[in-house]
């Protein structure tokens, strides 16, 4: 079956004709300044259709942050390419907003102005930059909060303010860095329906990071797995699922493919524990 | 209405202070010191008031007031802005890290002659002395509070469409704010130490020559009221910056 799975992949899945992101053999390597270098992700190849949810699966340190710094642009591409409708990525834009675990929100900034940042870099006229701040604010719910400090946030908050900022610019592309990995499982749930719910509304590209297979599952429309360190995509895994049905977790389709992917998972999970050990 | 308490508060905090001068006027009423050595407190005071109504006095205040505020914003801007570029551009940091590491531990007050001979005995010599010997604790703070820079705050900003120069701005600078205004309280407490030493030495106007002046003409109760005086100056000077930096830093509570 894995061979099957793998075939696919090669072939780009069946979005290959709708591709918005094409990854080509692309590695990465760190080299710190001090110890050795650090090969994070080897040869991976893979395409994500325009609007399509991929979330990228695979146990910590397999290369999943690395990969994502690569398609926003913050990493020197060595090895490889990657191309965005065609363009090859040379830095990081806004067409590719990005949410990061740890929300990255400006701590001397107020929810409105860490909103307002990127509209303010695209010349809009005062106005509509308030106004598109303040609709984004209104979507994840933080209206009221407007002038508060991300110190004064709950966690949840912070990762809806940083959300906000980032879909206030329109980006095509959403990269997510297990954004909902910092927080407790009740908030963490509750981000994940009102993800979909957005991305239901205004489709974009979403690639979400994470390493917990059920959430991958709930989300995705496929999901890539990756292995151990380096990284490479080990399979891609197509999932059809009724979102709108709200006993979907407890579904046995659902369960039956959290557990088969679970299965793909925790072979390179004791894998790169022992890598580590 | 918090006022009253604060007060308070503010006056029981304090209370050493008090405690000392108290100290101080029993010492010369029961002659347990020589007043030689000693002038009574309200003698000290007594001369400390005549004192402040001569425009001699204010004269000289001013003067050192203008050549420690105007060396120590030297020392901030300019030692705060080589730090952060220290940390954002590598070859400034090749450049200018072994220059500080060598001047960062050489007693400033060996500059006093130096700048002496080079600007003479007036204003300019003093700021530059105040400017070089208080602007090293700046660009250290600045440079590790911009090297502390989160690197996904960075990204954040480049993704959001900021250049890189717009990053520097935006991100880099907030981030190094809270070290680089430690060194600035630093570059204060150094900048009264410098001030009054180089005018004591080279000077013929300001608080520290009129220390010097007042000494050398046998005037000690007068003397002591100066001492008092930028003594106070000193303690007033750092509480107006830490509630400056406060309210700089008020994202932080
Ligand atoms: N800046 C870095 N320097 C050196 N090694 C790094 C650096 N960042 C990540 N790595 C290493 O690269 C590997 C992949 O890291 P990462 O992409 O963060 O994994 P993941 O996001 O899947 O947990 C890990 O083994 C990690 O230790
Ligand atoms: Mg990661």
């Amino acid at each position: 079956m894995d061979s099957a799975v793998l075939d696919r992949a090669a072939a780009g899945g069946a979005q290959a004709a709708n591709a918005q992101i094409v990854i080509d053999r692309l590695s990465h390597t760190y080299r710190p300044a001090h110890g050795r270098p650090v090969l994070a992700i080897d040869d991976v190849s893979l395409t994500v259709g325009r609007r399509e949810f991929l979330a990228l699966l695979g146990p910590s340190g397999c290369g999943k942050s690395t990969l994502l710094y690569q398609l926003g642009g913050f990493l020197p591409t060595e090895t490889g390419t990657i191309t965005v409708d065609g363009k090859k990525v040379q830095g990081p834009g806004p067409d590719r907003g990005i949410v990061f675990q740890h929300f990255a929100l400006f701590p001397w900034k107020t929810v409105r102005a860490n909103v307002m940042y990127g509209l303010q870099r695209m010349s809009l006229p005062k106005a509509e930059q308030e106004r598109r701040a303040q609709e984004f604010i209104d979507l994840v719910g933080l209206s009221g909060f407007e002038d508060s400090y991300p110190s004064q946030l709950s966690g949840g908050m912070k990762q809806r303010c940083a959300i906000a900022r980032t879909l206030a610019i329109d980006p095509e592309i959403l990269l997510m860095d297990e954004p909902f990995g910092a927080l407790d499982a009740q908030t963490r749930h509750l981000m994940q329906t009102e993800l979909l719910a957005i991305w239901n509304r205004s489709p974009k590209t979403v690639i979400f990071v994470t390493h917990d297979v059920q959430e991958a599952v709930y989300l995705a429309q496929r999901v890539a797995v990756m292995s151990a360190r380096p990284g490479r995509i080990k399979a891609i895994i197509d999932l059809d699922f009724d979102r709108r049905d709200p006993h979907l977790t407890k579904s046995k389709a659902f369960v039956d493919k959290v557990d088969e992917i679970w299965e793909l998972v925790r072979g390179e999970a004791i894998k790169a524990q022992a890598g580590k050990a | 209405m918090r006022s009253g308490p604060a007060f308070a508060a503010g006056l029981f905090r304090y209370l050493p202070i008090v405690f000392l001068l108290l100290l101080w006027h029993m010492a010369s009423t029961f002659h347990l010191v020589s007043t030689a050595v000693l002038p009574p407190l309200s003698s000290v005071l007594s001369s400390g008031y005549d004192l402040v109504s001569t425009a001699e006095f204010w004269d000289n205040t001013g003067s050192s007031m203008y050549r420690g505020g105007m060396g120590l914003l030297l020392a901030i801007v300019i030692g705060g802005a080589l730090g952060i570029a220290m940390a954002w551009w590598k070859p400034i940091r090749y450049v200018s890290s072994p220059l500080v590491e060598i001047f960062y531990p050489l007693p400033k007050s060996a500059l006093i002659p130096i700048t002496a001979l080079w600007l003479g005995f007036g204003d300019a010599s003093k700021i530059l002395l105040i400017f070089l010997g208080c602007m090293l604790p700046v660009t250290i703070g600045a440079f590790n509070g911009a090297r502390g820079a989160e690197q996904t705050l960075i990204w954040s900003a480049r993704s959001l469409g900021a250049s890189r120069w717009r990053t520097l701005l935006d991100v880099v600078v907030p981030s190094a704010l809270p070290e680089l205004l430690n060194g600035a309280r630093t570059a204060l407490a150094l900048s009264f130490i410098l001030l009054v030493s180089s005018e004591m030495i080279v000077a013929r106007k300001g608080l520290g020559y009129l220390i010097g002046f007042l000494g050398d003409g046998g005037n000690y109760d007068a003397m002591f009221a100066v001492v008092l005086v930028v003594a106070a100056l000193g303690f007033f000077a750092d509480r107006v910056y830490l509630a400056f930096a406060r309210r700089v830093l008020r994202w932080r509570e």
